[in-house]
Protein backbone atom coordinates (compact mmCIF):
# COMPACT_ATOMS: atom_id res chain seq x y z
CA UNK A 1 0.00 0.00 0.00
CA UNK A 2 2.67 2.47 1.04
CA UNK A 3 4.81 1.71 -2.00
CA UNK A 4 1.73 2.28 -4.12
CA UNK A 5 1.31 5.71 -2.56
CA UNK A 6 4.89 6.76 -3.17
CA UNK A 7 4.95 5.55 -6.73
CA UNK A 8 1.74 7.45 -7.34
CA UNK A 9 3.28 10.60 -5.95
CA UNK A 10 6.34 10.18 -8.13
CA UNK A 11 4.14 9.62 -11.16
CA UNK A 12 1.81 12.51 -10.44
CA UNK A 13 3.73 14.77 -12.80
CA UNK A 14 3.42 12.42 -15.74
CA UNK A 15 -0.15 11.19 -15.48
CA UNK A 16 -3.59 12.64 -14.96
CA UNK A 17 -5.95 12.89 -12.03
CA UNK A 18 -7.89 9.70 -11.42
CA UNK A 19 -11.25 11.12 -12.59
CA UNK A 20 -9.72 12.26 -15.88
CA UNK A 21 -8.14 8.85 -16.41
CA UNK A 22 -11.38 7.05 -15.75
CA UNK A 23 -13.46 9.33 -17.94
CA UNK A 24 -10.98 9.04 -20.82
CA UNK A 25 -10.99 5.24 -20.53
CA UNK A 26 -14.77 5.31 -20.33
CA UNK A 27 -15.11 7.52 -23.39
CA UNK A 28 -12.67 5.42 -25.44
CA UNK A 29 -14.38 2.16 -24.46
CA UNK A 30 -17.84 3.57 -25.23
CA UNK A 31 -16.65 4.60 -28.68
CA UNK A 32 -15.12 1.17 -29.28
CA UNK A 33 -18.26 -0.54 -28.02
CA UNK A 34 -20.59 1.46 -30.27
CA UNK A 35 -18.48 1.25 -33.41
CA UNK A 36 -16.85 -2.18 -33.14
CA UNK A 37 -18.54 -4.49 -30.64
CA UNK A 38 -22.14 -3.67 -31.53
CA UNK A 39 -21.76 -4.24 -35.30
CA UNK A 40 -19.96 -7.51 -34.64
CA UNK A 41 -22.63 -8.67 -32.19
CA UNK A 42 -25.37 -7.61 -34.60
CA UNK A 43 -24.04 -9.97 -37.30
CA UNK A 44 -24.44 -13.04 -35.10
CA UNK A 45 -27.72 -11.93 -33.54
CA UNK A 46 -29.33 -11.26 -36.91
CA UNK A 47 -28.01 -14.59 -38.23
CA UNK A 48 -29.57 -16.49 -35.32
CA UNK A 49 -32.77 -14.45 -35.24
CA UNK A 50 -34.90 -17.36 -36.37
CA UNK A 51 -33.01 -19.98 -34.44
CA UNK A 52 -30.12 -22.33 -35.05
CA UNK A 53 -32.03 -24.51 -37.52
CA UNK A 54 -32.80 -21.64 -39.87
CA UNK A 55 -29.17 -20.56 -39.57
CA UNK A 56 -27.79 -23.98 -40.50
CA UNK A 57 -30.34 -24.38 -43.26
CA UNK A 58 -29.25 -21.08 -44.80
CA UNK A 59 -25.67 -22.27 -44.84
CA UNK A 60 -26.54 -25.54 -46.56
CA UNK A 61 -28.03 -23.88 -49.59
CA UNK A 62 -26.18 -24.92 -52.78
CA UNK A 63 -25.64 -21.28 -53.85
CA UNK A 64 -24.07 -20.53 -50.48
CA UNK A 65 -21.80 -23.54 -50.91
CA UNK A 66 -20.67 -22.53 -54.35
CA UNK A 67 -19.97 -19.00 -53.03
CA UNK A 68 -17.87 -20.45 -50.22
CA UNK A 69 -16.02 -22.69 -52.70
CA UNK A 70 -15.29 -19.79 -55.06
CA UNK A 71 -14.05 -17.61 -52.20
CA UNK A 72 -11.69 -20.36 -51.04
CA UNK A 73 -10.39 -20.97 -54.58
CA UNK A 74 -9.83 -17.24 -55.13
CA UNK A 75 -7.87 -16.84 -51.91
CA UNK A 76 -5.93 -20.05 -52.57
CA UNK A 77 -4.64 -18.60 -55.84
CA UNK A 78 -4.34 -14.90 -55.00
CA UNK A 79 -2.52 -15.25 -51.67
CA UNK A 80 0.34 -17.49 -52.91
CA UNK A 81 0.84 -15.23 -55.93
CA UNK A 82 1.23 -12.19 -53.71
CA UNK A 83 3.35 -14.18 -51.29
CA UNK A 84 5.93 -14.96 -53.98
CA UNK A 85 5.80 -11.35 -55.14
CA UNK A 86 6.05 -10.02 -51.59
CA UNK A 87 9.17 -12.04 -50.81
CA UNK A 88 10.83 -11.15 -54.12
CA UNK A 89 10.00 -7.44 -53.80
CA UNK A 90 11.17 -7.31 -50.18
CA UNK A 91 14.45 -9.05 -51.09
CA UNK A 92 15.12 -6.62 -53.93
CA UNK A 93 14.09 -3.49 -52.02
CA UNK A 94 15.47 -4.30 -48.57
CA UNK A 95 18.74 -5.98 -49.46
CA UNK A 96 20.07 -3.67 -52.17
CA UNK A 97 20.41 -0.02 -53.02
CA UNK A 98 19.46 1.01 -56.54
CA UNK A 99 18.16 3.95 -58.49
CA UNK A 100 14.41 4.48 -58.36
CA UNK A 101 13.99 2.39 -55.23
CA UNK A 102 11.68 4.86 -53.52
CA UNK A 103 9.55 5.12 -56.68
CA UNK A 104 9.28 1.34 -56.77
CA UNK A 105 8.27 1.23 -53.10
CA UNK A 106 5.57 3.82 -53.74
CA UNK A 107 4.28 1.88 -56.74
CA UNK A 108 4.07 -1.31 -54.67
CA UNK A 109 1.82 0.58 -52.25
CA UNK A 110 -0.31 2.04 -55.04
CA UNK A 111 -3.10 -0.57 -55.05
CA UNK A 112 -3.90 0.34 -51.43
CA UNK A 113 -4.91 3.82 -52.40
CA UNK A 114 -6.87 2.89 -55.51
CA UNK A 115 -10.60 2.59 -54.93
CA UNK A 116 -11.76 -1.04 -55.20
CA UNK A 117 -14.29 -0.01 -57.83
CA UNK A 118 -11.53 1.52 -59.97
CA UNK A 119 -9.50 -1.67 -59.44
CA UNK A 120 -12.32 -3.71 -60.91
CA UNK A 121 -12.89 -1.25 -63.74
CA UNK A 122 -9.32 -1.42 -65.05
CA UNK A 123 -9.66 -5.15 -65.68
CA UNK A 124 -12.95 -4.61 -67.46
CA UNK A 125 -11.13 -2.12 -69.69
CA UNK A 126 -8.42 -4.69 -70.38
CA UNK A 127 -10.39 -7.89 -70.81
CA UNK A 128 -14.05 -6.85 -71.14
CA UNK A 129 -15.98 -7.25 -74.39
CA UNK A 130 -15.01 -3.69 -75.42
CA UNK A 131 -11.58 -3.80 -73.81
CA UNK A 132 -8.10 -4.05 -75.29
CA UNK A 133 -8.03 -7.82 -75.47
CA UNK A 134 -11.81 -8.25 -75.65
CA UNK A 135 -12.11 -9.21 -79.35
CA UNK A 136 -9.11 -11.55 -79.22
CA UNK A 137 -10.43 -13.27 -76.09
CA UNK A 138 -13.85 -13.67 -77.65
CA UNK A 139 -12.35 -15.14 -80.81
CA UNK A 140 -10.54 -17.72 -78.72
CA UNK A 141 -13.54 -18.32 -76.47
CA UNK A 142 -11.72 -17.30 -73.28
CA UNK A 143 -13.77 -15.62 -70.58
CA UNK A 144 -12.02 -13.45 -68.01
CA UNK A 145 -14.55 -10.75 -67.13
CA UNK A 146 -17.80 -12.04 -65.59
CA UNK A 147 -15.90 -15.25 -64.88
CA UNK A 148 -13.55 -16.68 -62.27
CA UNK A 149 -10.23 -15.42 -63.75
CA UNK A 150 -11.45 -11.81 -63.51
CA UNK A 151 -12.41 -12.32 -59.88
CA UNK A 152 -8.98 -13.72 -59.11
CA UNK A 153 -7.22 -10.86 -60.95
CA UNK A 154 -9.21 -8.20 -59.12
CA UNK A 155 -8.48 -9.91 -55.81
CA UNK A 156 -4.77 -10.11 -56.61
CA UNK A 157 -4.80 -6.38 -57.32
CA UNK A 158 -6.46 -5.28 -54.08
CA UNK A 159 -4.30 -7.58 -51.93
CA UNK A 160 -1.13 -6.82 -53.92
CA UNK A 161 0.90 -4.85 -51.30
CA UNK A 162 -0.05 -6.73 -48.10
CA UNK A 163 2.86 -9.17 -47.79
CA UNK A 164 5.49 -6.95 -49.43
CA UNK A 165 4.78 -4.05 -47.11
CA UNK A 166 5.03 -6.30 -44.01
CA UNK A 167 8.35 -7.74 -45.16
CA UNK A 168 10.17 -4.67 -46.53
CA UNK A 169 10.60 -2.78 -43.21
CA UNK A 170 11.29 -6.03 -41.37
CA UNK A 171 14.08 -7.11 -43.74
CA UNK A 172 15.49 -3.59 -43.83
CA UNK A 173 15.71 -3.54 -40.04
CA UNK A 174 17.50 -6.89 -39.98
CA UNK A 175 20.18 -5.81 -42.42
CA UNK A 176 22.42 -8.05 -44.50
CA UNK A 177 25.00 -9.25 -41.96
CA UNK A 178 23.65 -12.74 -41.43
CA UNK A 179 23.09 -13.36 -45.13
CA UNK A 180 26.56 -12.11 -45.97
CA UNK A 181 28.05 -14.39 -43.35
CA UNK A 182 26.16 -17.36 -44.83
CA UNK A 183 27.38 -16.56 -48.35
CA UNK A 184 30.96 -16.12 -47.17
CA UNK A 185 30.73 -19.50 -45.45
CA UNK A 186 29.79 -21.07 -48.79
CA UNK A 187 25.99 -21.25 -48.75
CA UNK A 188 24.13 -20.85 -52.04
CA UNK A 189 21.57 -18.10 -52.48
CA UNK A 190 18.66 -20.46 -51.88
CA UNK A 191 20.27 -22.00 -48.81
CA UNK A 192 20.87 -18.53 -47.43
CA UNK A 193 17.23 -17.64 -48.00
CA UNK A 194 15.81 -20.86 -46.53
CA UNK A 195 18.05 -21.22 -43.50
CA UNK A 196 18.95 -17.62 -42.65
CA UNK A 197 16.41 -15.14 -43.99
CA UNK A 198 13.21 -17.16 -43.72
CA UNK A 199 13.52 -18.00 -39.99
CA UNK A 200 14.14 -14.30 -39.32
CA UNK A 201 11.08 -13.10 -41.20
CA UNK A 202 8.66 -15.94 -40.49
CA UNK A 203 6.41 -14.00 -38.10
CA UNK A 204 6.15 -11.04 -40.43
CA UNK A 205 5.46 -13.43 -43.27
CA UNK A 206 2.61 -15.20 -41.46
CA UNK A 207 1.27 -11.82 -40.36
CA UNK A 208 1.20 -10.57 -43.94
CA UNK A 209 -0.34 -13.81 -45.24
CA UNK A 210 -3.26 -13.81 -42.81
CA UNK A 211 -4.05 -10.14 -43.44
CA UNK A 212 -3.79 -10.73 -47.19
CA UNK A 213 -6.05 -13.75 -46.87
CA UNK A 214 -8.68 -11.87 -44.86
CA UNK A 215 -8.84 -9.15 -47.49
CA UNK A 216 -8.82 -11.66 -50.36
CA UNK A 217 -11.79 -13.53 -48.93
CA UNK A 218 -13.68 -10.39 -47.97
CA UNK A 219 -13.11 -8.15 -50.99
CA UNK A 220 -16.36 -6.73 -52.30
CA UNK A 221 -16.05 -3.63 -54.50
CA UNK A 222 -13.44 -4.79 -57.01
CA UNK A 223 -14.90 -8.28 -57.32
CA UNK A 224 -18.39 -6.85 -57.67
CA UNK A 225 -17.38 -4.96 -60.83
CA UNK A 226 -15.83 -7.96 -62.62
CA UNK A 227 -18.05 -10.77 -61.37
CA UNK A 228 -21.29 -10.34 -63.27
CA UNK A 229 -23.14 -11.75 -60.23
CA UNK A 230 -24.07 -15.08 -61.75
CA UNK A 231 -25.60 -17.09 -58.95
CA UNK A 232 -23.84 -20.33 -58.20
CA UNK A 233 -21.05 -19.48 -60.64
CA UNK A 234 -19.37 -16.13 -60.10
CA UNK A 235 -20.61 -15.16 -56.66
CA UNK A 236 -18.07 -14.97 -53.88
CA UNK A 237 -19.26 -14.94 -50.27
CA UNK A 238 -19.45 -11.13 -49.93
CA UNK A 239 -21.37 -10.88 -53.21
CA UNK A 240 -23.71 -13.63 -52.10
CA UNK A 241 -24.34 -11.68 -48.89
CA UNK A 242 -25.30 -8.66 -50.97
CA UNK A 243 -27.73 -10.60 -53.17
CA UNK A 244 -29.44 -12.26 -50.21
CA UNK A 245 -29.65 -8.95 -48.38
CA UNK A 246 -31.19 -7.18 -51.35
CA UNK A 247 -33.71 -10.00 -51.64
CA UNK A 248 -34.71 -9.38 -48.01
CA UNK A 249 -33.46 -12.81 -46.97
CA UNK A 250 -32.00 -11.27 -43.86
CA UNK A 251 -31.27 -14.46 -41.92
CA UNK A 252 -29.54 -16.11 -44.89
CA UNK A 253 -27.52 -12.95 -45.63
CA UNK A 254 -26.34 -12.64 -42.05
CA UNK A 255 -25.66 -16.38 -41.84
CA UNK A 256 -23.13 -16.14 -44.68
CA UNK A 257 -21.89 -12.84 -43.22
CA UNK A 258 -21.35 -14.56 -39.87
CA UNK A 259 -18.86 -16.94 -41.51
CA UNK A 260 -16.95 -13.93 -42.82
CA UNK A 261 -17.12 -12.31 -39.38
CA UNK A 262 -15.71 -15.51 -37.87
CA UNK A 263 -12.90 -15.36 -40.41
CA UNK A 264 -12.20 -11.80 -39.27
CA UNK A 265 -12.15 -12.86 -35.62
CA UNK A 266 -9.81 -15.78 -36.32
CA UNK A 267 -7.57 -13.39 -38.25
CA UNK A 268 -7.47 -10.99 -35.30
CA UNK A 269 -6.67 -13.81 -32.86
CA UNK A 270 -3.80 -15.15 -34.98
CA UNK A 271 -2.53 -11.61 -35.51
CA UNK A 272 -2.56 -10.86 -31.77
CA UNK A 273 -0.84 -14.15 -30.93
CA UNK A 274 1.90 -13.32 -33.44
CA UNK A 275 2.32 -9.85 -31.95
CA UNK A 276 2.54 -11.18 -28.40
CA UNK A 277 4.99 -13.83 -29.56
CA UNK A 278 7.07 -11.15 -31.25
CA UNK A 279 7.06 -8.98 -28.11
CA UNK A 280 8.21 -11.98 -26.09
CA UNK A 281 11.04 -12.65 -28.55
CA UNK A 282 12.06 -9.00 -28.44
CA UNK A 283 12.12 -9.03 -24.65
CA UNK A 284 14.12 -12.26 -24.60
CA UNK A 285 16.71 -10.85 -26.97
CA UNK A 286 16.81 -7.59 -25.01
CA UNK A 287 17.59 -9.58 -21.84
CA UNK A 288 20.53 -11.43 -23.35
CA UNK A 289 23.70 -9.36 -23.31
CA UNK A 290 24.70 -8.01 -26.73
CA UNK A 291 27.62 -9.77 -28.35
CA UNK A 292 28.57 -6.70 -30.27
CA UNK A 293 27.54 -3.36 -28.79
CA UNK A 294 28.18 -1.59 -32.09
CA UNK A 295 26.15 -4.03 -34.16
CA UNK A 296 24.14 -1.24 -35.72
CA UNK A 297 27.05 0.10 -37.76
CA UNK A 298 28.97 -2.97 -38.91
CA UNK A 299 29.26 -1.74 -42.48
CA UNK A 300 31.58 1.02 -41.41
CA UNK A 301 34.09 -1.71 -40.56
CA UNK A 302 33.78 -3.56 -43.84
CA UNK B 1 18.42 4.23 -39.17
CA UNK B 2 18.30 6.56 -42.13
CA UNK B 3 20.20 9.34 -40.44
CA UNK B 4 23.65 8.03 -41.38
CA UNK B 5 24.41 9.71 -44.69
CA UNK B 6 28.15 9.14 -44.28
CA UNK B 7 27.84 5.38 -43.95
CA UNK B 8 25.47 5.13 -46.90
CA UNK B 9 27.95 5.01 -49.80
CA UNK B 10 29.83 2.12 -48.19
CA UNK B 11 26.54 0.32 -47.61
CA UNK B 12 25.53 0.91 -51.18
CA UNK B 13 28.24 -1.19 -52.76
CA UNK B 14 29.03 -4.14 -50.50
CA UNK B 15 25.65 -5.96 -50.46
CA UNK B 16 25.21 -5.87 -54.23
CA UNK B 17 28.48 -7.72 -54.60
CA UNK B 18 27.91 -10.36 -51.94
CA UNK B 19 24.21 -11.32 -51.93
CA UNK B 20 22.87 -13.09 -55.02
CA UNK B 21 19.44 -12.75 -56.52
CA UNK B 22 19.27 -9.04 -57.25
CA UNK B 23 18.46 -9.36 -60.94
CA UNK B 24 16.03 -12.20 -60.38
CA UNK B 25 14.02 -10.56 -57.60
CA UNK B 26 14.03 -7.05 -59.04
CA UNK B 27 13.16 -8.37 -62.48
CA UNK B 28 10.27 -10.43 -61.15
CA UNK B 29 9.05 -7.53 -59.00
CA UNK B 30 8.93 -5.15 -61.96
CA UNK B 31 7.38 -7.79 -64.25
CA UNK B 32 4.61 -8.65 -61.78
CA UNK B 33 4.01 -5.01 -60.86
CA UNK B 34 3.63 -4.11 -64.53
CA UNK B 35 1.35 -7.03 -65.28
CA UNK B 36 -1.02 -6.62 -62.33
CA UNK B 37 -0.91 -2.89 -61.62
CA UNK B 38 0.79 -0.63 -64.14
CA UNK B 39 -0.52 -1.93 -67.48
CA UNK B 40 -4.15 -2.22 -66.26
CA UNK B 41 -3.96 1.25 -64.73
CA UNK B 42 -2.58 2.64 -67.98
CA UNK B 43 -5.64 1.18 -69.72
CA UNK B 44 -7.63 3.68 -67.70
CA UNK B 45 -5.54 6.52 -69.05
CA UNK B 46 -5.71 5.37 -72.68
CA UNK B 47 -9.44 4.78 -72.52
CA UNK B 48 -9.91 8.34 -71.28
CA UNK B 49 -7.95 9.61 -74.30
CA UNK B 50 -10.69 8.29 -76.58
CA UNK B 51 -12.87 11.12 -75.22
CA UNK B 52 -12.57 14.67 -76.45
CA UNK B 53 -11.81 17.29 -73.80
CA UNK B 54 -15.41 18.52 -73.84
CA UNK B 55 -16.78 15.02 -73.42
CA UNK B 56 -14.39 14.42 -70.55
CA UNK B 57 -15.40 17.62 -68.78
CA UNK B 58 -19.10 16.84 -69.26
CA UNK B 59 -18.59 13.34 -67.88
CA UNK B 60 -16.74 14.43 -64.76
CA UNK B 61 -18.72 17.58 -63.95
CA UNK B 62 -22.31 16.49 -64.49
CA UNK B 63 -24.62 17.62 -61.67
CA UNK B 64 -25.04 14.09 -60.30
CA UNK B 65 -21.28 13.53 -60.37
CA UNK B 66 -20.60 16.86 -58.67
CA UNK B 67 -23.11 16.01 -55.94
CA UNK B 68 -21.31 12.70 -55.43
CA UNK B 69 -17.93 14.46 -55.06
CA UNK B 70 -19.40 16.75 -52.42
CA UNK B 71 -20.77 13.78 -50.50
CA UNK B 72 -17.68 11.58 -50.87
CA UNK B 73 -15.17 14.28 -49.94
CA UNK B 74 -17.35 15.89 -47.29
CA UNK B 75 -18.26 12.65 -45.54
CA UNK B 76 -14.67 11.40 -45.78
CA UNK B 77 -13.40 14.62 -44.24
CA UNK B 78 -15.87 14.51 -41.35
CA UNK B 79 -15.18 10.82 -40.74
CA UNK B 80 -11.41 11.32 -40.80
CA UNK B 81 -11.69 14.24 -38.35
CA UNK B 82 -13.83 12.16 -35.98
CA UNK B 83 -11.22 9.44 -36.27
CA UNK B 84 -8.41 11.87 -35.44
CA UNK B 85 -10.11 12.76 -32.17
CA UNK B 86 -11.20 9.27 -31.12
CA UNK B 87 -8.12 7.64 -32.61
CA UNK B 88 -5.86 9.79 -30.45
CA UNK B 89 -8.07 9.07 -27.45
CA UNK B 90 -8.02 5.29 -27.98
CA UNK B 91 -4.26 5.28 -28.66
CA UNK B 92 -3.68 7.38 -25.55
CA UNK B 93 -5.79 5.15 -23.34
CA UNK B 94 -4.13 2.00 -24.71
CA UNK B 95 -0.58 3.32 -24.23
CA UNK B 96 -0.87 5.26 -20.99
CA UNK B 97 -3.48 3.54 -18.83
CA UNK B 98 -4.07 0.05 -17.50
CA UNK B 99 -7.51 -1.42 -17.41
CA UNK B 100 -9.23 -4.76 -17.53
CA UNK B 101 -9.39 -6.32 -21.00
CA UNK B 102 -6.85 -3.94 -22.51
CA UNK B 103 -5.26 -6.59 -24.72
CA UNK B 104 -8.64 -7.53 -26.20
CA UNK B 105 -9.51 -3.90 -26.85
CA UNK B 106 -6.12 -3.45 -28.52
CA UNK B 107 -6.71 -6.46 -30.77
CA UNK B 108 -10.24 -5.29 -31.60
CA UNK B 109 -8.98 -1.99 -33.02
CA UNK B 110 -8.00 -3.86 -36.19
CA UNK B 111 -11.48 -5.30 -36.72
CA UNK B 112 -12.31 -2.88 -39.57
CA UNK B 113 -9.20 -4.15 -41.40
CA UNK B 114 -10.24 -7.76 -41.01
CA UNK B 115 -14.03 -7.58 -41.34
CA UNK B 116 -15.20 -7.68 -44.97
CA UNK B 117 -16.70 -4.34 -45.92
CA UNK B 118 -20.01 -5.85 -47.07
CA UNK B 119 -20.47 -7.45 -43.65
CA UNK B 120 -19.74 -4.14 -41.93
CA UNK B 121 -22.21 -2.47 -44.26
CA UNK B 122 -25.18 -4.73 -43.63
CA UNK B 123 -24.50 -4.93 -39.92
CA UNK B 124 -24.26 -1.16 -39.44
CA UNK B 125 -27.46 -0.83 -41.46
CA UNK B 126 -29.21 -3.40 -39.29
CA UNK B 127 -28.15 -1.46 -36.18
CA UNK B 128 -29.12 2.00 -37.37
CA UNK B 129 -32.27 1.32 -39.39
CA UNK B 130 -35.53 2.42 -37.78
CA UNK B 131 -36.13 -1.02 -36.25
CA UNK B 132 -32.49 -1.71 -35.28
CA UNK B 133 -30.92 -1.87 -31.81
CA UNK B 134 -29.67 1.71 -31.98
CA UNK B 135 -32.03 3.17 -34.58
CA UNK B 136 -35.18 2.42 -32.59
CA UNK B 137 -34.02 4.78 -29.84
CA UNK B 138 -32.59 7.47 -32.10
CA UNK B 139 -35.39 7.79 -34.64
CA UNK B 140 -38.08 8.92 -32.17
CA UNK B 141 -35.64 11.68 -31.19
CA UNK B 142 -35.44 12.75 -34.82
CA UNK B 143 -31.91 11.43 -35.38
CA UNK B 144 -31.83 9.36 -38.58
CA UNK B 145 -28.49 7.69 -39.23
CA UNK B 146 -29.37 5.20 -41.97
CA UNK B 147 -30.28 5.65 -45.64
CA UNK B 148 -29.00 9.23 -45.78
CA UNK B 149 -25.60 11.01 -45.80
CA UNK B 150 -25.27 10.48 -42.03
CA UNK B 151 -25.05 6.76 -42.70
CA UNK B 152 -22.18 7.35 -45.11
CA UNK B 153 -20.25 9.19 -42.39
CA UNK B 154 -20.90 6.41 -39.86
CA UNK B 155 -19.66 3.71 -42.24
CA UNK B 156 -16.55 5.75 -43.08
CA UNK B 157 -15.77 6.29 -39.39
CA UNK B 158 -15.87 2.52 -38.94
CA UNK B 159 -13.60 1.92 -41.93
CA UNK B 160 -11.03 4.55 -40.97
CA UNK B 161 -10.86 3.85 -37.25
CA UNK B 162 -7.66 1.73 -37.13
CA UNK B 163 -5.52 4.10 -39.22
CA UNK B 164 -5.14 6.90 -36.67
CA UNK B 165 -4.83 4.54 -33.70
CA UNK B 166 -2.14 2.45 -35.38
CA UNK B 167 -0.06 5.40 -36.57
CA UNK B 168 -0.23 7.32 -33.28
CA UNK B 169 0.20 4.35 -30.91
CA UNK B 170 3.88 3.56 -31.64
CA UNK B 171 4.82 7.25 -31.49
CA UNK B 172 3.12 7.66 -28.11
CA UNK B 173 4.93 4.56 -26.87
CA UNK B 174 8.27 6.10 -27.87
CA UNK B 175 7.72 9.54 -26.34
CA UNK B 176 10.22 10.18 -23.59
CA UNK B 177 8.79 10.43 -20.11
CA UNK B 178 11.80 12.57 -19.17
CA UNK B 179 10.49 15.45 -21.27
CA UNK B 180 7.19 15.38 -19.43
CA UNK B 181 8.96 15.20 -16.10
CA UNK B 182 11.08 18.17 -17.08
CA UNK B 183 7.97 20.11 -18.10
CA UNK B 184 6.35 19.32 -14.76
CA UNK B 185 9.47 20.30 -12.84
CA UNK B 186 9.51 23.59 -14.68
CA UNK B 187 6.00 24.25 -13.43
CA UNK B 188 3.82 23.25 -16.37
CA UNK B 189 0.33 22.03 -15.62
CA UNK B 190 -0.65 18.63 -17.00
CA UNK B 191 -2.65 20.29 -19.78
CA UNK B 192 0.28 22.51 -20.74
CA UNK B 193 2.54 19.46 -20.82
CA UNK B 194 0.09 17.70 -23.09
CA UNK B 195 -0.53 20.57 -25.48
CA UNK B 196 3.06 21.91 -25.60
CA UNK B 197 5.15 18.74 -25.21
CA UNK B 198 3.21 15.58 -26.03
CA UNK B 199 0.89 16.84 -28.74
CA UNK B 200 3.61 18.35 -30.98
CA UNK B 201 5.49 15.05 -30.90
CA UNK B 202 2.47 13.03 -32.04
CA UNK B 203 1.16 15.66 -34.47
CA UNK B 204 2.96 14.29 -37.57
CA UNK B 205 1.66 10.78 -36.86
CA UNK B 206 -1.81 12.16 -36.28
CA UNK B 207 -1.69 13.94 -39.62
CA UNK B 208 -0.45 10.78 -41.38
CA UNK B 209 -3.27 8.77 -39.82
CA UNK B 210 -5.76 11.42 -40.88
CA UNK B 211 -4.53 11.34 -44.48
CA UNK B 212 -4.67 7.52 -44.55
CA UNK B 213 -8.19 7.40 -43.13
CA UNK B 214 -9.28 10.09 -45.57
CA UNK B 215 -7.72 8.32 -48.56
CA UNK B 216 -9.32 5.02 -47.61
CA UNK B 217 -12.71 6.68 -47.07
CA UNK B 218 -12.75 8.32 -50.50
CA UNK B 219 -12.45 5.01 -52.32
CA UNK B 220 -14.65 3.00 -49.97
CA UNK B 221 -17.58 1.20 -51.55
CA UNK B 222 -18.72 -2.00 -49.82
CA UNK B 223 -19.61 -0.70 -46.39
CA UNK B 224 -21.23 2.50 -47.66
CA UNK B 225 -23.67 1.35 -50.30
CA UNK B 226 -25.85 -0.64 -47.89
CA UNK B 227 -26.34 2.17 -45.41
CA UNK B 228 -26.35 5.15 -47.79
CA UNK B 229 -29.74 4.62 -49.41
CA UNK B 230 -28.07 5.64 -52.70
CA UNK B 231 -30.46 8.41 -53.69
CA UNK B 232 -29.15 10.38 -56.71
CA UNK B 233 -27.93 13.87 -55.79
CA UNK B 234 -28.33 13.12 -52.07
CA UNK B 235 -26.60 9.99 -50.88
CA UNK B 236 -24.78 8.62 -53.91
CA UNK B 237 -21.01 8.24 -53.51
CA UNK B 238 -18.57 8.63 -56.40
CA UNK B 239 -17.59 4.92 -56.66
CA UNK B 240 -21.29 4.16 -57.07
CA UNK B 241 -21.48 6.67 -59.94
CA UNK B 242 -18.78 4.63 -61.70
CA UNK B 243 -20.75 1.41 -61.16
CA UNK B 244 -23.92 3.12 -62.39
CA UNK B 245 -22.23 4.29 -65.59
CA UNK B 246 -20.78 0.82 -66.15
CA UNK B 247 -24.19 -0.77 -65.79
CA UNK B 248 -25.46 1.55 -68.52
CA UNK B 249 -22.48 0.50 -70.70
CA UNK B 250 -21.12 4.06 -70.53
CA UNK B 251 -17.54 2.79 -70.31
CA UNK B 252 -15.96 6.10 -71.34
CA UNK B 253 -17.93 8.06 -68.75
CA UNK B 254 -17.11 5.53 -66.02
CA UNK B 255 -13.45 5.69 -66.98
CA UNK B 256 -13.39 9.48 -66.88
CA UNK B 257 -14.79 9.60 -63.34
CA UNK B 258 -12.45 6.75 -62.33
CA UNK B 259 -9.50 8.76 -63.64
CA UNK B 260 -10.47 11.70 -61.44
CA UNK B 261 -10.60 9.36 -58.43
CA UNK B 262 -7.29 7.77 -59.39
CA UNK B 263 -5.56 11.15 -59.63
CA UNK B 264 -6.96 12.15 -56.24
CA UNK B 265 -5.79 8.92 -54.62
CA UNK B 266 -2.37 9.20 -56.23
CA UNK B 267 -1.94 12.73 -54.89
CA UNK B 268 -3.03 11.53 -51.46
CA UNK B 269 -0.52 8.68 -51.64
CA UNK B 270 2.28 11.15 -52.33
CA UNK B 271 1.08 13.37 -49.49
CA UNK B 272 1.07 10.39 -47.12
CA UNK B 273 4.57 9.41 -48.22
CA UNK B 274 5.82 12.95 -47.63
CA UNK B 275 4.15 13.02 -44.21
CA UNK B 276 5.75 9.72 -43.24
CA UNK B 277 9.19 10.95 -44.29
CA UNK B 278 8.65 14.09 -42.25
CA UNK B 279 7.50 12.06 -39.26
CA UNK B 280 10.48 9.70 -39.50
CA UNK B 281 12.90 12.60 -39.74
CA UNK B 282 11.35 14.27 -36.70
CA UNK B 283 11.39 11.18 -34.55
CA UNK B 284 14.76 10.03 -35.88
CA UNK B 285 16.52 13.36 -35.42
CA UNK B 286 18.73 13.54 -32.34
CA UNK B 287 17.27 15.79 -29.67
Amino acid sequence: MSTGMTSKKVQAGTTEARWIRYSLIGLALTFMFLFLVLPLAAVFTEALRKGLDAYLEALQEPDAWSAIRLTLITAAIAVPMNLVFGVAAAWAIAKYEFKGKSVLTTLVDLPFSVSPVVAGLIYVLMFGAQGWFGPWLQAHDIKIIFAVPGIILATVFVTFPFIARELIPLMQAQGNDEEQAAIVLGATGWQTFWYVTLPNIKWGLIYGVILCNARAMGEFGAVSVVSGHIRGQTNTMPLHVEILYNEYQSVAAFAVASLLALLALVTLVIKSVIEWQHDKDMKASADTPPERPLASTPDALA
Amino acid sequence: MTSLPIAAPAKRRTPAKVLPGFNLTLGFTIFYLSLIVLIPLSALLFKTFTLTWDQFVTAVTGPRVMASYRLTFGASLIAALVNVFFGLLVAWVLVRYDFFGKKIVDALVDLPFALPTAVAGISLTALLAGNGWVGQYLEPMGIVLAFNPNGVVIALIFIGLPFVVRTVQPVLEDTEKELEEAATCLGATRWQTFSKVIFPSVAPALLTGFAMAFARAIGEYGSVIFIAGNMPMISEITPLIIIGKLEQYDYAGATAVALVMLVVSFVLLLVINALQTWQRRRSGAPA
